[in-house]
């Protein structure tokens, strides 16, 4: 028996989200926008087939959008992340060995389970559409590459059932559908790869099964040797059932306006830190560095300026007023008068885990202890009340560069006061 | 227990220890705040009487959410259903695991909208049927774009 592994993956992510509480928009074409509505970050199967690609600009398409009456929505990501670590749980009891890979992807080991793996695939996709209401695809083979293609193979033929099995097809059929794929869309061979693999004649991912692993190593580097050793059937990458703790925390955004006022890009730089030290606190980890990030609008003829600066603190920390001292002194430190800025991004670095963290007699318990007690009570009332109830002031009230979101749906699942009405 | 076990472990450690800190440590009043922590540690006392019987205090996610991952909440907004005791602004509990049986209160989705129904088998169909004289029964008949969201599970009802 080979190794079974499935990837079950949710169809449309942030769409099918978005249709489980406004069920109007069923069968209508749809799109989510990133953040800031710039771009389509996720489609519904009607905009698909009407054309609109990924990464669409918003503000190009708006002519289009209008003659089909293409609905688009902000990016809602509190409501986004609770289906999903809804849907991720419920996966969790279909196997002993999950890998949660992405928002809308997990990988699940299949072998050694009793029963049909079709039927067992099935009965998966059934619950979390039944359960949670989203509709996921489920494809399975010996390995994370083969189950990754099986399931782009799954979405392809959502008519026949939403699944696909590579461990049932001989070699030969195997072969006969792999030359009918793009070498593309294997996992890991990303546009780059994909254009340099043209060049070398490997346009069908059969090309790509067979061509020569030396050549390739040489040519595309280590790690897509190791993509074609997976879809010659062996296995190379093994299921990772820790989350790893995340090394970088990124918090970044473009503004809703350009902006040349040092007092916003200060409010702004202090929200980001707060936002990135909060994620910091949640997976329970200390970081020792401040990354900050400026710039211009680069599609704008005007004068440019983007620069970035790194502040070390001087010991690892989870508290929110001392990263956000160190990003307001990279600002001024990077800062130049007279540009208009589109964008300012955060990022923590030096991550570990508290548990790691040795406590020196050189440092002062007490003070670190109040800084937790504190930090936490503001977690606890944001979490409560709803995030940003208690913020600095730094941050300001009234934040005019926010990003837009003219759009965004209420936040169902995780406020209060945004509850779906159900009329009586 | 645990409590009084640290401070005796204080006390006879602390001796000790402000010795090697004292040697070793340069900054005198950090010591001095760091020994008078050490000191004021934990207050003694008699270990609690309870502390055998200690059991988790009750949690109403508990007793009211069967299926946490489909469990969902949602606002009433009308009086249909007020001959079963839903008012409007009540806070519904809704689970999407639980099979749709004859009597259940579910929210559905007729033609795109919610509504929240009592869900009947008649001899002629399924009918949602509302609670409350003014509202007729709506049949579900063949081709009616419509599903069930999911079942009502409980009613917080302010009183």
């Amino acid at each position: 028996m080979p190794r079974a592994i499935a990837l079950v993956d949710c169809n449309n992510f942030y769409v099918s989200c978005e249709r489980l509480f406004q069920p109007r928009l069923e069968g209508r074409p749809v799109v989510v926008l990133s953040n800031n509505d710039g771009c389509v970050v996720s489609r519904s199967p009607e905009a698909k087939a009407l054309g609109v690609k990924m990464a669409a600009p918003w503000h190009l398409m708006r002519e289009m959008a209008k003659r089909h009456g293409i609905i688009a929505c902000s990016s809602n990501y509190a409501l986004y992340a609770d289906i999903s670590n809804r849907v991720m749980r419920l996966l969790a009891r279909f196997s002993p060995h999950q890998e949660v890979y992405s928002i809308d992807e997990s990988f699940l080991e299949l072998s050694g389970l009793p029963g049909d793996h079709i039927e067992y695939a099935c009965h998966i996709r059934q619950t979390v559409q039944r359960d949670i209401g989203i509709p996921v695809c489920v494809g399975i083979g010996p390995n994370k590459t083969l189950a990754k293609l099986a399931n782009h193979v799954a979405k392809q033929e959502i008519s026949r059932g939403g699944t696909c099995d590579f461990n049932r097809l001989s070699a030969s059929e195997l072969d006969d559908l792999f030359a009918t794929l793009e070498a593309s869309e294997v996992w890991g061979v990303g546009r780059r790869t994909a254009d340099t693999l043209k060049e070398l004649g490997i346009h069908s991912v059969l090309d790509l099964k067979h061509a020569s692993l030396h050549m390739l190593r040489t040519r595309c580097g280590v790690t897509l040797a190791r993509t074609v050793h997976e879809l010659l059937g062996r296995t190379s990458l093994e299921l990772e059932d820790v989350t790893r703790s995340r090394q970088q925390i990124i918090c970044s955004r473009s503004f809703g306006r350009l902006t040349a006022s040092l007092t916003e890009l200060e409010q702004a730089a202090i929200a980001y830190t707060t936002r990135a030290v909060e994620k910091l606190r949640q997976q329970g980890a200390l970081a020792d560095t401040l990354h900050l990030y400026l710039r211009t609008d680069p599609h704008r003829g005007e004068a440019q300026h983007e620069q970035a600066s790194m502040v070390p603190l001087s010991s690892a920390s989870d508290d929110t007023r001392r990263f956000c001292k160190a990003a307001l002194y990279a600002l001024r430190r990077i800062y130049r008068h007279g540009f208009s800025y589109q964008k300012v991004g955060v990022a923590l670095g030096g991550i570990r885990p508290l548990q790691a963290h040795t406590v020196s007699l050189f440092t002062d318990d007490e003070t670190e202890r109040r800084s937790r007690m504190l930090m936490k009570t503001m977690d606890t009332i944001n979490q409560r009340m709803g995030s940003g109830t208690l913020k600095l002031l730094g941050e300001g009230l009234e934040q005019a560069w926010a990003m837009r979101s003219d759009n965004r749906s209420p936040r169902y699942t995780t406020e209060w006061s945004e509850l779906q009405t159900c009329r009586s | 227990m645990h409590q009084s076990a640290f401070h005796f472990a204080a006390r006879t450690r602390l001796p000790h220890q402000a010795t090697l800190l004292s040697l070793m440590h340069p900054n005198r009043t950090l010591f001095e705040k760091q020994r008078a922590l050490l000191r004021k540690a934990v207050p003694a006392g008699f270990p609690s009487p309870a502390d055998d019987h200690v059991e988790r205090r009750l949690s109403l996610d508990e007793h009211l959410i069967q299926h946490k991952e489909s469990t969902f909440f949602m606002r009433v907004a009308g009086h249909s259903m007020r001959g079963l005791g839903i008012y409007d602004g009540d806070l519904l509990i809704v689970d999407r695991a639980l099979p749709a049986r004859d009597g259940c209160v579910v929210v559905a989705v007729i033609d795109g909208e919610f509504t929240l129904k009592q869900l009947c088998y008649t001899a002629h169909g399924r009918v949602l049927r509302a609670a409350h004289p003014d509202y007729p029964d709506v049949p579900i008949a063949e081709g009616t774009d419509f599903a069930i969201w999911g079942v009502v599970q409980w009613n917080v009802h302010k009183v």
